[in-house]
């Protein structure tokens, strides 16, 4: 916890926040949302409606979001669950931003299998772009952290930028992507190396003929032994 | 007279036609009329009519170990949970989607390219052990697989195969996608339970065991996702042949996840116990910088042990023959590390990990993970006392086992794989940094 971020709860954030109320659409998404749970169990939709909050405040600032305490109040009440209690779920999980982030939230791994393919040279790109780990640029576009491993480890290393991953990184690219996303274009998502997603890079060594066509297996299930 | 001796086990490589997961690139569609059209959602209420236990009995008999990661048999888990409702509760499946160890990155292909077999399976093993739904637990950082998903699990709707009369077998089953959002103990069983609930997640002590009270204080089984995901086509091509694969007690397919330093890291599905170098040569090109320049695997996700390169080399990759080496086969991600790795640094690097994710609830863990990581640090540069190594085996000593979930001993081990392994390395370091310290002090 002694990394944990001030959070702001001043006068100025409840004048711009203490008003917070779902759009139409919103709404009608957080009815569904809570559809899914059994009846008085209501409060397992805190974490994807405290999401769709985080996305509606992004949308409404033009940022990647963040949970101002007045709209943690409002779901709180929504969900007929104590204040406290949605403050606890929204500073344990750390996709929560509890406080503003910049346009482009930039989230490069840095566990290990990562670390050994390279996010050195990732932290480094970004750095050389006067992104700063735990800030925002002055220009409100990036926001840099370190987070732990997000999962696409054959992949390594990788970055995640608002919904978007980034693989197969290096130096260059990570800059190229970086550029892209300030000049208001579109990085291409996914590996940024000649590789199909998780296939060895240079093209697959099994499973072929689904590279050309949805093939059925089956028909062969039975011809020879195992070997 | 002696017996004759057992068939050799098959270790690999598995040809194409044996692959569960056929679409786990991504090549082709992952929506439910190509996912077909490949053999899912086939006849499934056929599958269903043979009955609960014999469901159950068949997953038994392919000797199915869990793919989370402690190899549990997955057909025995099934087993624990109550035939009948004697109270009125009802049963939930939970399905661990959380993949977050690091190393690990399966479940995410399974999701992306493949959802229908993790769907269909949620659907054979709820009515296996009699739930009346599935909740699957997505991490949170998947948020275009668990888009993916959740169309995926509209798409069985529209057709049928879930809801009311699912597949039309007369059993009523619902699936629902429920996403996390960034904490590694949510994969720990209990803590997911929590958080499904809307909590912290934070686990739970045991007793009660969640088949006896789990989500909702009703009985409840987690399996992780590759788990379930295989049930469909173990009970289509039977148990024997899923038996066919892999050395007894390790049997079956397994998707392997390479990462680090080899010249094509992939994720591929083998046979179990496939020898390490015949995984690493065959799908991966081989070990940057070849054989010679391998330093080190961790075979199983950050948690387990590491293996020095020459032990681990010919060794079978399955559950028991990386036990022998002192490590596991966890999610069977594994990391490869050459000679040119910091292998300090490298654990290092985990221990910040297991501070950053200890949920903070027991003491050993809370303060130890945060202790041991600042001492790792102090070995990766030397400026530490040689008493120092064997302090901190002791303490990693002292939070392994002493708290409620598996992650003081998760956070313990692989300091433990480095000691073990690699003391000379760190006391050079520590020589090194005594012997310089005194000729630095003079040119100041």
């Amino acid at each position: 916890m002694a990394d944990a971020v001030h959070i702001p709860d001043e006068a100025e954030t409840r004048a711009r926040w203490g008003a917070f109320a779902w759009t139409p659409e919103n709404a009608e998404q957080a009815k569904k949302v809570i559809a899914r749970y059994p009846a008085g169990r209501q409060q397992s939709a805190v974490m994807p409606l405290l999401d769709l909050a985080q996305r509606q405040v992004g949308a409404e600032t033009q940022t990647n979001g963040w949970l101002p305490v007045p709209v943690m109040e409002y779901i709180g009440r929504q969900l007929d669950m104590p204040y406290m209690r949605v403050y606890e779920v929204a500073t344990f999980y750390t996709m929560y931003n509890l406080a503003p982030v910049g346009r482009y939230h930039v989230q490069v791994c840095g566990t290990t299998p990562c670390m050994l393919r390279g996010s050195d040279d990732v932290f480094a790109a970004c750095k050389n772009k006067g992104l700063v780990k735990g800030g925002t640029t002055p220009d409100g576009l990036f926001t840099l952290n370190e987070v732990e491993c997000l999962g696409a480890c054959a992949n390594a290393p990788m970055v995640q930028i608002n919904d978007d991953n980034f693989e197969d990184l290096t130096y260059d690219s990570t800059i190229a992507i970086l550029e892209t996303l300030a000049a208001g274009g579109q990085p291409k998502i996914g590996p940024q190396i000649d590789r199909q997603t998780s296939a060895p890079e240079g093209g697959p060594t099994t499973l072929k003929e689904m590279v050309g066509e949805n093939h059925d297996y089956r028909g062969q299930w039975n011809e020879g032994a195992t070997a | 007279m002696t017996d004759a001796p057992a068939p050799a086990p098959f270790v690999g490589p598995l040809s194409d036609k044996d692959r569960i997961f056929t679409n786990v690139h991504g090549f082709q569609d992952w929506g439910v009329d190509a996912a077909m059209k490949r053999g899912d959602w086939d006849n499934t209420k056929k599958l269903m009519e043979i009955g609960q236990d014999a469901i159950i009995d068949t997953i038994k008999a392919s000797n199915l170990r869990g793919r989370g990661g402690a190899g549990f048999p997955t057909g025995m888990k099934w087993s624990f949970m109550p035939k009948e409702s004697k109270d009125g509760r009802p049963s939930f499946l939970v399905i661990n989607a959380d993949e977050s160890e690091p190393g690990s990155c399966k479940d995410r292909e399974i999701i992306r390219h493949d959802p229908h077999k993790l769907i269909e399976g949620a659907l054979i093993a709820g009515f296996a052990m009699r739930a009346r739904a599935a909740y699957i637990y997505i991490r949170g950082e998947f948020i275009y697989e668990a888009k993916v998903l959740f169309a995926a699990v509209e798409q069985a709707y529209e057709k049928g195969f879930i809801g009311k009369n699912a597949c039309g077998s007369g059993y009523d089953f619902d699936v629902f996608v429920h996403r996390g959002a960034g904490a590694y103990i949510c994969g720990e069983e209990t803590a997911q339970i929590e958080s499904i609930e809307g909590k912290k997640g934070q686990p739970r002590l045991k007793p009660p065991f969640p088949a006896g009270a789990g989500l909702y204080g009703c009985p409840t089984t987690v399996n992780n996702v590759e788990s379930i995901a295989v049930a469909p086509t173990i009970l289509r091509r039977g148990a024997a042949w899923f038996n066919g694969f892999g050395r007894e007690n390790n049997r079956g397919t397994k998707l392997f996840q390479i990462s680090g330093h080899v010249n094509k890291p992939c994720v591929v599905e083998e046979s179990m116990s496939i020898p390490f170098r015949e995984l690493i040569d065959r799908h991966c090109g081989g070990i940057r910088g070849g054989w010679d320049n391998l330093l080190a695997v961790i075979p199983g996700g950050s948690s387990v042990p590491l293996v020095p390169a020459k032990e681990i080399m010919d060794a079978p990759m399955d559950f028991d023959g990386l036990r022998a080496l002192g490590s596991g086969l966890g999610t069977a991600a594994v990391i490869v590390m050459d000679k040119s790795t910091d292998i300090v640094r490298a654990i290092s690097r985990l221990s910040y990990f297991y501070k950053h994710e200890s949920c903070g609830q027991c003491t050993p863990c809370r303060e130890g993970t945060g202790w041991m990581w600042r001492v790792m640090e102090r070995l990766r540069t030397g400026d530490a006392d040689q008493s120092e190594i064997d302090m901190l085996f002791q303490v990693t000593k002292q939070v392994e086992g002493h708290t409620i979930c598996a992650l003081g001993d998760a956070a313990a081990w692989p300091i433990q794989g480095l000691i073990r392994h690699f003391r000379p390395e760190i006391e050079r370091r520590i020589n090194e940094n005594k012997g310089s310290a005194p000729v630095m002090e003079a040119a100041e």
